[in-house]
């Protein structure tokens, strides 16, 4: 889609508008278009499905999955529910936070990487899981975590030149 | 007409958080290049998931099982020429069928799941799918709905409250326009086979939907899926597709004067909309809140119409049911349990993944039978059982059978048959912290005990660790857990105490000062 949010936004609320119950197939789309639901377009979203801005706010700031502000290049997911527990996802959160330097819901400096925690990738089988992209990591401990963000920054490095 | 040899390689989550579609792609380019007659096909996974990736061969004997085989263990698997026949390669298992961890199982639910191509309404044929539909499309509603409430189903997302007792209600309801929704928000740590299923035998899902409608007059299906499972998302978009091709969706189907669609609605990372009035709220586009019941959603559900809502698992079993009939389900399992549970083996478990079985064998013959005791190699410790809300089982308790009674006896839960075992170096009041915890950020917010309760909880937790009036903050834990129990909304509020409780009964050493 090109054009500016504000279109392609209205663009998204027309094709759903007659879909019953369609706030939250606008904000997927809207988030899978732009990578992020930006707050200035949440009048653009009322408007169109008869919603008061509140409502939208509302229902944006409910669900963990939806971003107000743009994610790094890629987002890492680390799974924090208790299968991954019981295989070393503390730790492994630890290290996440200190080899980027970031805490959870943060980007990195150079803006590669966003940290998010997840509760459950339902790879409970190879704990620990991790999601990168549509990605899902088995097995996951420091140093495996390591190289698969090392292969994320070559990735970018290529992508660049 | 010559047959072509056929690999398989698993299109699962997680397979292929393994490496299969590495794999998959290596054999396919292999196979290409050297002008060799064999098609890779991409089944879905047996749920073996210690041994994924796992391939298999067919051969006249049955297939051949290989595993775990990882991109490094290409090399050999192609110079031994597995896929003619040939099993000199370390990693060859036998046939599949007869692993002990799978020749024990009794697959019902899930008897084609990993065998065939999920995306092929054919093979989906050949292993008696669509029969149950076929069935269904020549019985009345009454009797399709009487012969679900005979079978004994009970809801496998966790209530376990009977099938076909909420099948009636929403039947009896008078509406000129009625839902299915299915319940694939399957976000309970430890638990999986909603996902397997949807990856590996999409159709079974829709045709367990379809029998539904056609049982409670209804011509609109959705289902709720969580975002967490873009493969499940993929799978079920196609199959949907595939679907409405062959005349299974839409109008007239199988040329009946029946109609039914389905469409796929994406939840956005809220465990809370795995509870049925929660989802119907962000089906319809709102937050996530809880709503009190009554109204019953299958009185009054989506859109304020009746609404029959199952899980995955309930509604893939409906086929099978129809088909074999009541009685053949409801032969197996013990007392009120009825039929088989697909359990999940998770967290530190040497041998992981799927096992099917009739309600009534104990925890401990999962955990060490199948599961052949810890991934870590030190004694198991604790078990939760049910997901998040489930109770933490100390060893004394492993015996206890598993069905809905027994365990309620014992202040526990099956829930989704999730299966999270601990070896000896959890900290159970740090497990008891993260329910309080995990409560707190999931919570919608819309009764007190929960939005509350679980943040108060947090700190008396910490407060315990600290060593602060340690006896008397105790007290308060348990004050605080009966509050919850008693004044909250939904399960959210109201279960988060048993993981807790069943830590500090169980395991109180670790509650101690200066642990």
């Amino acid at each position: 889609m090109s054009g500016s949010r504000e279109e392609v936004v209205a663009a998204i609320v027309s094709k759903f508008k007659e879909t019953p119950g369609p706030l939250l197939v606008v904000l997927h789309a809207v988030q899978n278009e732009l990578g992020f639901i930006p707050p200035e377009i949440v009048p653009v979203i009322a408007a169109g499905l008869n919603l008061s801005r509140a409502e939208v706010h509302g229902v944006i700031s409910f669900y963990h999955f939806f971003r107000s502000a743009p994610a790094g290049r890629h987002t890492i997911q680390i799974c924090r529910a208790e299968s991954c527990q019981a295989m070393g996802s503390r730790e492994l959160e630890k290290h996440a936070r200190q080899s980027l330097g970031i805490e959870f819901h943060q980007t990195t400096a150079d803006g590669q990487i966003t940290l998010e925690p997840v509760y459950c990738l339902g790879n409970c089988a190879c704990s620990p899981a991790i999601r990168v992209g549509d990605a899902i990591h088995a097995h996951v401990d420091s140093d495996s975590f390591d190289s698969i963000v090392a292969d994320l920054q070559t990735e970018a490095v290529e992508v660049k030149s | 007409m010559i047959t072509r040899s056929k690999v398989f390689v698993p299109r699962d989550t997680t397979a292929c958080s393994l490496g299969a579609d590495k794999v998959a792609a290596a054999l396919q380019r292999h196979f290409r290049v050297n002008d060799i007659a064999v098609d890779v096909v991409r089944n879905g996974s047996r749920g073996l998931y210690w041994l994924e990736p796992l391939i298999e061969i067919e051969t006249d004997k049955g297939r051949q099982a290989f595993g775990p085989v990882y991109p490094h263990d290409l090399e050999e698997f192609i110079g031994a020429r597995c896929w003619e026949g040939n099993t000199d390669f370390s990693k060859h298992l036998g046939l599949t069928e007869e692993i002990p961890f799978l020749q024990k199982q009794t697959r019902v639910t899930f008897a084609r799941v990993g065998v065939i191509d999920p995306l092929s309404i054919s093979e989906y044929k050949q292993h008696a799918g669509f029969a149950g539909l076929e069935k269904a499309l020549a019985m009345s509603s009454q009797d399709i709905v009487s012969e679900l409430k005979q079978s004994g189903l009970r809801g496998r997302g966790g209530a376990a409250f009977p099938a076909g007792i909420k099948w009636q209600t929403v039947l009896d309801s008078e509406s000129a326009q009625k839902y299915i929704v299915c319940n694939a928000d399957e976000g309970d740590s430890g638990t999986y086979s909603d996902r397997m299923l949807m990856e590996s035998d999409p159709f079974c899902l829709i045709e367990g939907m379809l029998i539904a409608g056609l049982a409670v007059n209804a011509d609109q299906g959705f289902i709720y899926l969580r975002d967490e499972y873009p493969l499940a998302h993929n799978v079920l978009t196609e199959a949907l597709v595939r679907a409405r091709e062959g005349n299974y969706l839409g109008n007239n189907i199988q040329g009946s004067d029946k109609s039914f669609d389905i469409e796929i609605r994406l939840g956005a990372g809220a465990y809370i909309c795995g509870e049925e009035t929660s989802m119907l709220e962000s089906l319809e586009g709102k937050r996530g809140e809880v709503r009190p019941k009554p109204p019953l959603p299958a009185v009054k559900g989506l859109f304020g119409k009746p609404t029959v809502i199952n899980n995955v698992i309930s509604l893939a079993s409906v086929p099978t049911i129809i088909n074999q009939g009541a009685a053949c389900y409801e032969s197996y399992g013990v007392n009120s349990s009825r039929g088989t549970l697909p359990f999940q083996l998770s967290g530190n478990i040497k041998q992981t993944g799927l096992v099917e079985l009739p309600f009534g064998a104990s925890l401990r013959d999962l955990l060490y039978d199948f599961g052949e005791g810890s991934r870590s190699g030190k004694p198991l410790r604790a078990v939760q059982v049910g997901g998040p809300l489930g109770a933490y089982l100390p060893e004394s308790q492993w015996n206890t059978p598993l069905d809905y009674e027994a365990f309620s006896a014992i202040g526990a839960m099956l829930g989704h048959g999730g299966i999270v075992a601990f070896d000896e170096s959890v900290d159970m009041r740090e497990q008891a912290r993260f329910s309080m915890e995990f409560c707190a950020l999931e919570s919608c917010g819309k009764c007190t005990p929960c939005r509350i309760g679980s943040v108060r909880g947090v700190e008396v937790i910490d407060r315990i660790k600290n060593g602060e009036n340690t006896d008397e903050n105790k007290e308060l834990l348990k004050e605080l857990c009966a509050t919850m129990v008693a004044g909250s909304l939904c399960a959210m509020g109201g279960l988060t105490p048993y993981p807790v409780l069943s830590a500090l009964e169980h395991f109180a050493e670790d509650f101690e000062q200066g642990k």
